[in-house]
Parts: C-alpha cells; structure tokens; sequence
C-alpha cells in the first residue's frame, strides 16, 4: 500500500513536472538573452502535438518526439522575426501565443472526446521498490526522467562548459560577445528553438501523461507560470528544480488544506507563489553582483551588428 | 539545423519616411493575401470572407459603436504604455492595473448603492485612476528603489490581481440579492456612464480615450517632459548630462501608465460591463502591448492601431456568425496579422539586404560586420 | 418547385400570424457558449442541443463559443438579433443581464436564458435543469459500492447549483446508508483538467473509493480509472475514458428543450416562461448504470424511474442541516426558491462551505 506522503508527493511531481520542463526550455533562451513570452503558445502545440502523433502511430513516443519537434518548429517562427527581423520580444511573444492557441484548437478539433494514448511508467527494477523514494523517483514515465536529466545537463551546460559560456555570454552582452567573433544570431536561434522544445515536450506531459486526451486550451495557464518560475529561480536550473516543485506543492497542499478545516481564501494561496517570485526578484536585485551574476543583462534587446 | 537564408539587417541612419508609410500597408495586404489563401483552404470564398472580416463590421452603425467600444480600452492602455515603452520601461502589467482600476473604482457603487447625484461617476473615475496607479507603483518602486526587473514584477503582479478581484466578487462584495451567484450588485443609473448617441452602446469612455490620446501626444511633443522621456529612453547616458533623473522618469511613467489603465478598467466596468464579475478583461492589457507597438508608440498611431484591432476582434465574430468559422480561425488570422505587422516594421528602422548564396555560404546572419 | 413552395408557405404563414410563424426552415435559432465546444463538457452539451434542432426540425442555426460573459456577451446576443436569428439561447449564468438589455431592444426575437432568474420583458425565458435528481441516483450507487462509506466531490465554485448537487449526492448515500460521508474538494475553477486531476488524486489519497465531480473535463473519471475506484461521468457519457470505473453519467441532454422551445416558435405559440425542467422532460438522463452489482443497478433504475414520473422529490423531508437544525419536516418538500439560492449543506457533508 501507498503511503499517504509517498502519495502527496506522487502528484506534487506530476503537477511540477510539465512547469519544470517549460521553464528549463525558457530558462535557456533568457540565458541567450531573448526573452520568449510565447510558452504558453509553444506548449499548447506541443499538448495537441503529442497527442495527435500519439494517436496517429498508436506510440507514446512518437507522440513525445513529435511534440518536441512541433515545439520548436513553432518557436523558428518567433526566432526569425525576433532574431533576424529584429522584432520587439514582448509583442512577438504575445502573438506567438495567440497564434499557438489558435492553431492547436483548429488541429483539435477532430480529438475531442476520444480517449488518447497514455506514456506508461518505465519501472526501474529493485530502485523502484525502495521505501518512500522508489515509487516517486524510479516508476515514472520517460519525461519525467528526462526533466531531471535536463535540470543536470543544463546546469553542467550553463556553468561547466565552452558553450554554455558562450550562450551566457551573448544574454549578457551581445555586442561584447559579437566583438569576440561569436555568432550571436546563431546561438539565440538555437537557444530559442530549445526553448521550444522543453516546451513542446512539457506540453506532450499535460496530454500524454497527466490527463491522456485533448482540450482545448488545457494547459490552462501554465506557460505563464514557467515563465514566473525561470525568474522566481533567478536563472538558475538547480533553484527552477526546487522553484517547480516549490510551486506545485502549493497547488496540491490547496486541496489537502481544504480537508483541514483551515479557512484561507484559495485566491489567496493561489497568490502566494507570485508574491514570493516578486519578493525574490527584490532579493537578488538587491544585491548587485548576486543581479550581475543572475540576470542575463541583454534579456529582451534585439540584436543588430554595428558597422 | 540552421535556416540558411542570407538575409542581413543593417540599421538605417534614420527612421525611413517611406517605409513608415507603406510598412502598414504592406503588413496588410500580406495578411489579406495570406488570410484569403487561409480561407480558400479551408472552403470558404476568400473574397467574401474577406468582406465579412474587414467591411462588414464598418457598414452597420450599431458595430461602429461595438468597434468604438472595444477599442476604447485597448487605445487607453496603449496610450499610456507609449509613454512607459519610450523612455525605455517595460511595463507588461497593464492588465493587472486595469483590473485593479475597475476594482477601485467599483468601490462606491459597490459600498455605497444609495449615494447617488452627479459626483458619483466622476469620483468613481478618480478611484479608478488612482486604483491603476497604487498598482503600477508598486513595480515602479521596487525598480527604482532595488533594481528588480520591471517586466516580470508587473506581470506577476497581473495574477494577483486576478485573484483579488476573483476573491472580492466571490467573497465580501457579492451581491446580497444575487442567490450566491458571483457578481457584484448591479450599477444604477448614476454609476453607469452614459451613452453617447442613442444610435447604440457606445458611451462617453469613447470620447475620454480620444482625450487621453490627444494628451499625451501633446506631453509627448511639445513639454520638457515629453523631451525628458525620449531622451531616458534613446540615449540614457545623455539624458544624466542634461539633468534628467531616470528614477523620477521611471516613476513618471508607470504612475501615467498605470492611471491610464485603471481609468480604462472603470470605464469598462462603468460603462460596458455595469458591475463588476470574477472577470473584466478579455487580455486588454495584454492586447495593448501590441496595440502600442502595432501604433509605433505614438498616440494618433495607436489609436489607429486600437481601432484596426478592434475590428479584427468584431471581424472574428461577424465570420463566426455568417461564415461558421470557428473563433480559433480568428486567433490564427489575428495572430498571423499581428506577425506580419511586426516584420514589416523592420523596414522602417533597417534596411534589408539579401545576398547572393555564392557569398554567403559560411555567413550566419548578421555575424558579419561591414 | 419544392424549395420555392415552401418558400411561397413560409411567406404566407408568416404574413398570416403577424411575423410570430415561419416555417421551420425560415426560423433560425442561435446560440452563445461561454466555452468552446470542444470542452467536451457544458459548452460542448448545448451544442449537441443545437444539432438536434438542425437534424429534427431542419431549422437553421448559428452559434458564437468562447463568448466572455461581460461587455462580449451584449453584443454576441445583440449581432444574433440583428442577422436575423428568430430565437437566442444564451447558455451561461453570466449572460443573464446582457441578455436582458439587448431582449428590451429587439421585442420580435426570443431569449431563452440558461440558469438565470431574470426575465424582465415577455420575450426572455428562463430554464435550467434538475441534475440533482442524478445526483442523489448517484449517492445510493455510492452508498452500495463504496467499501470505505466516504465519496470524493470535486466542486468548482460554492453556487446554489453545485451545493445542491453535493446535498443531493449524501441524502441519496444516507438512504442507503446512514453514515455515509462526503468528502468535497474545491477547486475554484470550472475548467482545468489538470487540478481537477490533482484533486481527484487528493481525494483518493484521502482514502475516498468513489469520485463524483461538478466539473467539466474527463480528468477525475481517468483517474479513477487509473487508480483501480469507481468514478461518475459528469454532462456526458464518460465511458469511454473510464470502462472499468464509470458507474454511470449525468448527461445534460439540452435536445429535447431546444427543439421543444425552437418548435414553438416555428408554430407561434412561444411564451415567456421559467422552466426547471429534470428528468420527466428527458432534460436529465443517466448514462448506463455499468461496473457494479445487478441489485444496485436495479435500485438505481427503480429510483430513476421513481423521479421520473414525478413520484419523488429528493428533497423531501425529514432533512437536517448540517448544524443540527431541521430543514425540511417528514413529508415535506423543498421550496423552489430555497432550491435556487440554496447556500448551506444538509447533515453528513465532511466540509465547511466556503464563503
């Protein structure tokens, strides 16, 4: 039998999960220096995505591989006009979600009330039937596995490799780093296209794994709340590990608190993860190195080369 | 996979006089041309699908007053976030200050149904002011006073927003008499803003928006003031020599801001909506980032902006009506509108020069320098 | 010559009864969601409705989805008017004031208003249905199933018409069995399938074997499905996302209604009036009762058939409130109007309502 807390936790990292995988995606085209407020766009392509090539090939996998490449197929769109066109990033951003919510209903259509393919766990033998941690950290499902591989290989990537300086470097400043012989076009194009990604991936998790069927706009908001986290974590993957299940938590403990008797209006508690992003931002603005260190200084800027 | 398109930016000297012409109207017709192609897909005459998005709307008076209607606080927002957006403040919470307006200035209906007479609308238009304004300080401050990036406090702020007036409406103003039902008491004839003609709905908000646009063009060209935030926003460095403290701008900016889009939130609610629910705001504020930058940040463009949008909305009924298209049809116009606006705004601040592959086979774009 | 007879009668008809008849396929009846149809739930329910006003009468229709219940909705309702639509029905609680204004306007059309109180001119309607009489259909399936004696309710928002549903869902369990309790989840939304997940998992972490929900998605009945209990469809038939765990469903059937009401005004005799139509009307249907003991499935089909021929009422006393106090005598039923404004929970409810 389940443990109760084993249980609590089960869901609190289903309910991370899909924010984890969002913000990572983000976490990296911000470190590039474009800041991409499409993701809940992305994400709902990558929900009707996963599900339709789910459905069509009867393969969960396939339905995961399609989101991704759906994801960021559709972030190339923003990337050419933001990148090359040099279009404002808060507005281009702000289409490409209406945009993403129109399409994926369109593509929907046809999936409505039809039962879709379910991601099934891969049980790893033995680890998974250790107390309290087995269940929850080795009978999850591919993308679970995978947002824990990204939170390491991001941070490794970030902070550890030529590359990863690289991309730092161009969120920092892109003219400094175009002055060193970078490709400053070529790294945010391939920042941004990750970002789509994580995004298609996380929105394949809201319809592969978490709910197994299609909706329109059933992501409900969640890109919005990635976005929240990237800042709540100040650009950082370890903290966006913590931030998302930080998050998640307070959504689950919403509905146990209930039970208690406890009389805190929802909104309230709903409130509280973006009042606690706001007074972290204070915090880490506060200081300047910390800030100088955090924050990829060029966020939003478009890029043109000088003569 | 890297696109290989050798296309490279150059920035112009200057802004280009013909392009901020025909920008617009090339951004247009590729939508026209890209939405006819679209409908024709989807089995619809393109020309008449065309019509119904884009004339039938202006042909009967009653929409011309729905238009005036929607577009009022997409034009109010978006005035004032020109201001914001000029001297280099990215304000992206005018939703929230929107909400918040419409809450403050719902505050004497609400609590006080009995008080009636002439003061009642305009002390409700001040509340509302003054509502947006307490809620654009708010990430005005923590700029100004810790650094914290304006972007991501304002948007956050948007949430709690949200969730405030979801809890009011449910919780301590609900409406007495309303068995349960999540609504504020209904506004009474002095709480309501007039109607302008008795043509249809449109009410007085239209003309304080047309107002509104009118002054800020002028604190924008003709006061120091307006100087003052071209200068913080253009040329920062510049703009200490002469003087000008860019954390009074800052502050300046998210208070008018902000003002103007509480005042939009009151009006909507006073006007259109007539008492205040979980909801007020289909994304205005939201929209009026784009509607600010589809009017190139200059008030008499944004109010051209806000009404092209606004059409675009009412375009996406009309064609739901008469078409049977589904309202998903009208995000994926209005967004690829939206995208073909923002690309040909390119050409009025950079010229574009596209290269001969031969050239170009190891260039990535804008590597290069000349 | 058919098409221009029928044209030529429409005409003559129409003349005849001063503008109030038309032939069926000259009358246009049209529909506001708040949702869009592909919500597979409320929305998506008024639009089967307005299918079978198109497939039974050959009748035209319209609809506007994903309509914002505030300044949108006005003129939602206001362009239907215009173009010609002989009868509007706005689907959504929060319609009630626009539909309103713009019926005072246009005299000649019909309103027909969804869950609202208001009719303030002879041209609006109001009608809803009577899903509590499923719910209580379900609390006596729960009561004989369940092996723990606590069911799950995932609640959107504290309106009369989910307190009723949850009131409705223990007076059925305590008819079978007296300590039935009920364990209620709020989760402040109509529509995110992802929290009505969550907390359908909450409820069964809690030790709950059955799950009903007043929500719109598929989510719940998947879980339960997923976690080995049983589970209730909620506004159609779920079966398909839960065979092994669906008992049965709740199906907002609007059909009979819209054609009932599009009929009338195709023959002229439309009336302003407040219906609370359940399942007498065919208004309120259950799907199969499925996954469970024969003898259950029989209680059920008696029950169901008990209120369908109007021979009992849910609410028929003796009920308590959950403080104590008494509600309702032996033998007496319900007030209509205590009914619509229904705020407080009957004994046995495992919660405190939320204000």
């Amino acid at each position: 039998m389940m443990g109760i807390v084993e249980a609590i936790m089960l869901t609190i990292v289903a309910a991370a999960t899909p924010l984890l995988i969002a913000a990572l995606g983000e976490l990296v085209t911000e470190r590039a220096g474009v800041l991409n407020l499409g993701v809940e766009g992305m994400m709902i392509m990558g929900a009707v995505s996963g599900f339709a090539f789910a459905l069509m090939t009867g393969n969960p996998y396939l339905g995961v591989l399609g989101a991704i490449a759906t994801g960021s197929l559709f972030s190339l769109l923003f990337a050419f006009l933001v990148i090359t066109l040099v279009t404002n990033q808060v507005a281009t951003g702000l289409a490409l979600t209406i945009l993403g919510l129109g399409i994926s209903g369109l593509w929907g259509e046809a999936f409505i009330g039809i039962p879709g393919v379910k991601l099934q766990p891969i049980v790893i033998p033995y680890l998974s039937e250790l107390p309290l941690i087995g269940k929850l950290l080795f009978a999850q499902d591919l993308i679970f596995y995978m947002s824990i591989a990204l939170v390491v290989g991001i941070s490794r990537f970030l902070f550890k490799s030529r590359a990863g300086l690289v991309l730092r470097s161009v969120g920092d400043s892109h003219d400094s780093a175009h002055a060193l012989g970078i490709s400053v076009t070529r790294t945010r194009y391939l920042a941004t296209m990750f970002g789509g990604a994580c995004s298609g991936l996380a929105g394949a998790y809201m319809s592969l794994v978490y709910t197994t069927q299609w909706i329109e706009d059933m992501t409900a908001g969640r890109g919005w709340i990635a976005l929240a986290l990237v800042v709540f974590a100040s650009w950082r993957p370890n903290r966006l590990l913590i931030g998302a299940y930080l998050f998640g938590a307070v959504g689950i403990a919403q509905l146990h608190i209930q039970a208690l008797g406890f009389k805190i209006p929802p909104q309230l508690l709903s409130a509280l993860p973006y009042l606690a992003t706001i007074i972290v931002l204070v915090i880490i603005s506060r200081n300047r190195r910390l800030t100088m260190m955090n924050t990829p200084a060029a966020l939003g800027r478009g890029f043109v080369p000088d003569r | 996979m890297l696109p290989e398109f050798s296309v490279r930016l150059e920035k112009r000297s200057g802004i280009s006089g013909f392009y901020s012409f025909f920008s617009p109207l090339i951004a247009l017709g590729l939508t026209v041309l890209a939405g006819g192609i679209l409908f024709a897909v989807m089995g619809h005459d393109p020309f008449k699908a065309l019509y119904v998005y884009f004339v039938e709307p202006l042909t009967e008076v009653w929409s011309l007053h729905e238009l005036a209607i929607k577009a009022t606080p997409l034009i109010l927002i978006a005035t004032g976030l020109s201001l914001c957006f000029r001297s280099g403040n990215w304000n992206i919470g005018a939703e929230g200050q929107f909400i918040m307006g419409g809450v403050a200035g719902s505050a004497l209906p609400v609590l006080f149904p009995d008080f009636t007479g002439f003061a009642v609308l305009p002390a409700m238009l001040v509340c509302g002011i003054a509502g947006g304004m307490a809620w654009a300080a708010i990430p005005a401050l923590l700029k100004t006073r810790f650094g914290a990036n304006e972007i991501l406090t304002s948007l956050m702020l948007v949430y709690v927003a949200e969730l405030f007036l979801d809890w009011i409406v449910r919780g301590p103003w609900r409406n007495p008499e309303g068995f349960n039902f999540p609504e504020t008491r209904g506004f009474t004839e002095w709480q309501i803003l007039p109607e302008l003609l008795d043509s249809g709905r449109a009410h007085f908000g239209a003309l304080i928006a047309i107002l509104g646009v009118i002054l800020v063009w002028f604190v924008l060209t003709k006061t120091i003031r307006g100087f003052e935030i071209e200068v913080v926003g253009q040329a920062p460095k510049a703009g200490r020599f002469a003087g000008f403290d860019p954390k009074r701008t800052t502050l300046f900016v998210f208070l008018v801001s902000g003002g103007f889009a509480g005042l939009a939130g009151i009006i909507e609610v006073s006007g259109a909506i007539q008492q205040l629910r979980p909801s007020i705001s289909p994304g205005y504020g939201f929209t009026a980032i784009i509607v600010a930058f589809l009017g190139r940040l200059n008030p008499l463009g944004i109010f051209v902006a806000g009404l092209i949008l606004a059409l675009s909305y009412l375009g996406g009924e009309a064609a739901q009506v008469s078409l049977q298209l589904s309202d998903k049809f009208a995000n994926v116009f209005q967004g690829l509108l939206l995208f073909f606006v923002l690309a040909c705004d390119t050409l009025v601040h950079h010229r574009i020069r596209i290269l001969k592959p031969e050239h170009s086979h190891q260039d990535i774009p804008g590597q290069e320098v000349t | 010559m058919k098409k221009l007879f029928a044209t030529l009668l429409g005409l003559g008809l129409s003349t005849l009864a001063f503008g109030g008849t038309a032939s069926a396929a000259d009358t246009k009846a049209c529909f506001v969601y708040v949702g869009p149809i592909g919500d597979f739930g409320w929305s998506y329910q008024h639009d089967q409705g307005r299918l079978a006003v198109e497939s039974e009468l050959g009748a035209a229709t319209a609809y506007q989805e994903s309509v914002e219940e505030g300044a949108d909705a006005e003129r939602a309702i206001e362009r239907f008017a215009r173009s010609g639509c002989n009868i509007i029905f706005t689907t959504s609680f929060g319609y009630m004031d626009p539909t309103n204004k713009v019926a005072k306007r246009f005299p000649d059309v019909k309103f027909e208003h969804a869950t609202g109180y208001k009719r303030e001119s002879t041209n609006v309607s109001t009608y809803s249905s009577k899903f509590y009489q499923g719910r209580y259909i379900q609390g006596q399936i729960a009561a004989k199933v369940s092996s723990t004696g606590v069911a799950g309710y995932i609640a959107s928002f504290p309106i009369p018409e989910v307190v009723r549903g949850i009131n409705a869902f223990i007076l059925g369990a305590q008819s079978v069995n007296p300590d039935f309790s009920l364990k209620v989840v709020w989760v402040n939304t109509w529509f995110d399938p992802a929290k009505e997940a969550d907390a359908a998992k909450t409820l069964v972490d809690k030790g709950v074997d059955i799950i009903t929900q007043h929500t719109d998605s598929t989510a719940a009945v998947q879980v339960a499905e997923e976690r080995g209990i049983k589970a209730f469809g909620q506004a159609s038939d779920m079966i398909k996302f839960a065979p092994n765990s669906q008992l049965t469903a709740i199906i907002d059937d609007w059909a009979p209604y819209y054609v009932e009401r599009v009929k009338a005004v195709v023959d002229g005799n439309w009336g302003s009036q407040d219906v609370w139509h359940g399942m007498d009307h065919g208004s309120v249907v259950m799907a199969p009762y499925r996954n469970m003991p024969d003898d259950v499935a029989k209680l059920a089909a008696e029950t169901e058939a008990k209120i369908k021929a109007n021979e009992f009422e849910p609410f028929t006393g003796p009920i308590k409130k959950q403080d104590g106090s008494e509600w309702l005598k032996e033998g007496e039923t319900a007030k209509i109007g205590t009914l619509l404004g229904m705020d407080f929970y009957v004994a046995g409810v495992d919660d405190q309502l939320p204000n």
